[in-house]
């Protein structure tokens, strides 16, 4: 689904990360974990075609980011929920409506979708804050409500940046156990945090892949994960 | 430049994706202004050119068919002289009539400069005769040929020393108009693509935000479109609406000034109420094309 093919990405001369390969398959879970700093959200942000690599191929989709036309790229991340480390919503528009931002760019919302939007916003138990301003939520029903935005197309992967960054500890379990049952649904998920205890916990509930960057390069992580 | 999906955009009434791009209330008040300035500006210079047009009709129609022939001779030669002009004339071809002014009809010519009472018949003034013209002209240069060796006392004015400069006077105050129409069309197309380009880059964030949840570029970029088109179109008609009520009451005369005849005519209406279409127009492209730019820099 998604594909990188000895990647390297610099930024102002400095490299970030080298030589990097990685495919992530239909229904697979994987962690990146790794210090602040290290290129977890680097490697995310080129994973969803947002950055484009200096070296190497990045392939969404059996396509390569490279030749991809800015309509191929919008398809593509029409396949991709992202929940991203600062949350990003519009804030003149209420939850709901940020919730739903994937549909209406699509054309906007039918009846059954309207139904899908009030069920999503249940499953991440934001129904009474659904006419708020983003600005109005809490760190946790920030997290949530993008997760909420990211799944609402379901889409085949899920990738997110730090997703409990901002919440305590019940929230981040809950938001977990959240994402443990898209992937119990077929999405691919890919997670990355430095939350060692995050990734433990997780581990006792589904099969994942435990990534750690290294030396501007991404390594299986050791036995302790 | 997607120009069609755009203008379906445009007349489309999406609701939801005009509440994607937020409130800009700053720009859109510039572009609302500037649209109504620019269409008071396109009016008024709209209106100068018609008049112009129309006064260089006037004078071309008024003078083209007519010319003069002035006779100066001894006042007892006045008489022989002038008949045989007339003569020469009614044999002319190319001549449709021609008549001699009678004492009383110069006399009301010339009483605007000398007054009522002045004796003019006992003046030794030359005698005029109006010579008009057939359609298709007659040969100035053969005729006076003619008269200077049968009339030696006749000069033939044919007008064109007075028409030539005011007709190229006209047309020039016409181009003058039509240079600052297109002037303000260019200003408010550049004043336009500023403003979203302004509005663009300020949104940066939202732009990030629609990418990031799939949404095309020509989703974004009609967004912008359909507002800024529309607040051009509204600015420009409210400034329309000021221009007529303006020119409606300028103070108006009788004679042919171009002053105090500026308002336009008959039909002439109908290209003043193109211009509020005409901005959108201008409005739309500028918009697209900034859009489409900005949103290229930004990928």
């Amino acid at each position: 689904m998604i594909e990188l093919d000895k990647v390297a990405y610099s930024y102002g001369g400095a490299d970030l990360l080298t030589g990097v390969s990685l495919t992530l398959n239909p229904g697979s879970f994987h962690f990146l974990t790794g210090p602040s700093g290290a290129g977890k959200t680097t490697f995310l942000r080129l994973a969803y075609g947002a950055l484009l690599p200096k070296s190497g191929h990045v392939r969404l989709f059996l396509q390569d980011r490279m030749t991809m036309t800015a309509d191929g790229l919008a398809d593509c991340r029409r396949r991709i929920g992202i929940v991203q480390q600062d949350c990003q919503f519009l804030d003149h528009l209420s939850v709901a409506e940020n919730v739903a931002l994937p549909l209406t760019v699509q054309g906007g919302l039918d009846a059954a979708a309207q139904e899908n939007l009030r069920d999503l916003l249940a499953w991440v138990g934001l129904t009474e804050r659904a006419e708020a301003r983003p600005l109005e939520l809490s760190g946790g029903e920030r997290q949530r409500a993008a997760l909420a935005r990211a799944v609402i197309m379901s889409p085949d992967v899920i990738l997110a940046d730090e997703p409990t960054g901002n919440v305590d500890f019940d929230m981040s379990q809950r938001l977990i156990r959240l994402l443990v049952e898209l992937n119990r649904m077929g999405k691919t998920i890919m997670v990355a945090t430095h939350d060692l205890t995050l990734i433990r916990t997780a581990k006792t509930q589904v099969q994942a892949r435990v990534l750690r960057i290294v030396n501007r390069q991404v390594q299986s992580a050791g036995a302790d994960l | 430049m997607m120009v069609r999906p755009a203008l379906r955009a445009v007349f489309s009434r999406d609701i939801a994706a005009d509440r994607v791009v937020p409130p800009s209330g700053f720009t859109a008040q510039l572009v609302l202004f500037s649209a109504a300035a620019m269409a008071v500006l396109a009016v008024f210079a709209l209106a100068l050119a018609l008049a112009a047009g129309r006064l260089a009709d006037r004078w071309g129609s008024d003078l083209a068919s007519a010319s003069t022939l002035r006779i100066s001779a001894p006042a007892d030669q006045l008489g022989v002289q002038s008949d045989r002009a007339l003569a020469i004339l009614a044999s002319t071809p190319g001549i449709e009539s021609a008549r001699a002014l009678s004492i009383e009809q110069q006399q009301a010519l010339l009483e605007p400069w000398f007054g009522p009472d002045v004796p003019i018949g006992s003046l030794p003034i030359p005698r005029l005769i109006e010579i008009t013209e057939t359609s298709d002209g007659y040969d100035a240069a053969g005729l006076r040929q003619r008269l200077a060796a049968e009339v030696p006392g006749a000069v033939l004015d044919d007008h064109q020393r007075w028409r030539k400069p005011l007709l190229a006077a006209a047309r020039g105050l016409w181009a003058l108009a039509a240079g600052i129409i297109v002037l303000v069309g260019g200003t408010t197309a550049a004043i336009v693509a500023l403003a979203t380009r302004a509005s663009l880059a300020a949104n940066a964030g939202v732009i990030s935000v629609l990418r990031g949840v799939g949404a095309t570029d020509a989703y974004i970029s009609h967004a912008f479109v359909r507002r800024f088109t529309a607040r051009v179109a509204m600015g420009a008609t409210a400034g329309t609406l000021v221009a007529i009520a303006v020119l409606m009451v300028l103070p108006k005369g009788g004679d042919a000034s171009v002053m105090t005849q500026i308002a336009p005519q008959g039909l002439q209406w109908i290209s003043v109420a193109l211009v509020p279409i005409s901005a959108a127009i201008v409005g739309f492209v500028a918009t697209l094309w900034a859009a489409a730019q900005l949103l290229r820099g930004l990928s």
